[in-house]
């Protein structure tokens, strides 16, 4: 008995967590993600090493912000920020890994 | 006496390890680069990877490789597709510039018969000089606005420049200066460094797997890879200079390219033209 009314009341609490809709993304959560993209992108680009696909997330990124679409700019501009860490990590590995690939 | 024998002594096998040093070349730390090194274990791994194809050859490209194009490309070289930019190119440079001057007057021997020997180390500047960059630094020298690197201008002034220069070996000199050997040692760097989203480096295409194909296209070996340049590509419908195939390379593996004939570019193709020596230039060349 007692397992029945814990599990409902669990229910009660859980339920309407998965009905109420996220919060929509806003123009300052834009310009917070955009912002830690854009200096991700500025060192990989000081390291030489900038992808376009980071570039065509972050154009994604504004072009979705200026139609008012901030989920989609949020989320794009994420999307650069994780490509543009990944192209740092390469930039930084390669200085030494290079050399596994020469022709000795 | 003894003391006097013994200090002798001393002094003497003082003096002839002094000399010993002195006279014997420098040693040569593990991984210091050694350019004549590179190039010939460059080599023997093409001739070894590749026993059927004769040295010279591998100036052609994949048409070294397949035998199947390499028959199509011998009945195009009745009209080779580059023929119109070379043309244009001999047209170019033998016209003057506003001054009165040409580009004859920027190059060794009238500048015929000299692409072999670009690119050069500048020891003035510090820095490599590719053939393009020796051009639009003639151009601007001389009051003309310098050509983009990448568009049929350059290609035109490089075809007919190399065309002068087909069968003679590529002669890249790296002289006694520390700034060259770096120079040459970064070009190696970004050889071998992958990069852009794929994680390709030059050397994963044209070192790893010349002779198999990326999709449509057959992959050169890197052996050779500039003599045949400028390139009339089918895919481009057009020319290309090195400073095009080299930006196009970084877009197709998701990099950003390089300015044209920035530092790291003109040292990649020094490094690239320098292992290459003893091979003839063969350009302009055609490829699909």
């Amino acid at each position: 008995m007692s397992r029945t009314i814990g599990a409902i009341a669990l229910a009660a609490v859980l339920l309407p967590a998965t009905l109420i809709p996220a919060r929509a993304a806003s123009d300052a959560d834009f310009k917070t993600a955009y912002a830690a993209a854009d200096a991700a992108e500025k060192q990989a680009g000081a390291l030489r090493n900038q992808w376009t696909t980071t570039e065509a997330a972050l154009a994604a990124a504004r072009k979705a912000a200026e139609a008012g679409d901030f989920d989609q700019a949020v989320a794009q501009a994420r999307e650069a920020d994780a490509l543009a860490k990944a192209s740092i990590f390469q930039a930084t590995s390669e200085k030494e890994a290079w050399k596994a690939l020469e022709i000795k | 006496m003894r003391a006097c024998a013994l200090f002798s002594s001393v002094l003497t096998a003082l003096g002839f390890a002094v000399f010993v040093a002195t006279a014997l070349p420098p040693a040569r730390a593990a991984d210091a680069p050694d350019p004549a090194a590179d190039a010939k274990a460059f080599r023997d791994y093409f001739v070894k990877k590749f026993p059927k194809v004769k040295l010279d050859d591998f100036v052609n490209g994949p048409y070294s490789m397949n035998e199947d194009m390499r028959k199509q490309w011998e009945e195009k070289e009745q009209f080779p597709p580059y023929e119109f930019a070379l043309e244009a190119g001999k047209e170019m440079f033998a016209t003057p510039f506003k001054n009165g001057k040409s580009y004859a007057d920027c190059f060794a021997n009238g500048g015929i018969g000299v692409r072999q020997n670009y690119p050069m180390f500048d020891e003035k500047e510090g820095k490599v000089v590719t053939l393009e960059l020796a051009l639009n630094r003639c151009r601007e020298a001389n009051g003309e606005k310098p050509y983009s690197y990448v568009k049929d201008e350059m290609a035109s002034l490089t075809a007919y420049m190399a065309f002068t220069s087909r069968g003679k070996p590529f002669d890249i000199k790296i002289p006694a200066d520390p700034r060259a050997l770096e120079a040459y040692q970064e070009g190696k760097r970004y050889f071998y460094t992958r990069r852009g989203q794929l994680n390709f480096s030059c050397a994963t295409c044209h070192v790893q797997s010349p002779g198999e194909r990326i999709r449509a296209e057959t992959l050169a070996p890197a052996l050779g890879i500039l003599n045949a340049m400028p390139i009339y590509r089918s895919e481009w419908s057009g020319m290309g200079t090195i400073s095009r195939r080299f930006t196009t390379c970084n877009s197709q593996i998701r990099g950003v390219p390089l300015e044209p004939q920035s530092d790291e570019y003109r040292n990649l193709e020094y490094y690239l033209s320098y292992v290459s020596n003893g091979l003839p230039i063969s350009g302009p060349g055609a490829r699909p």
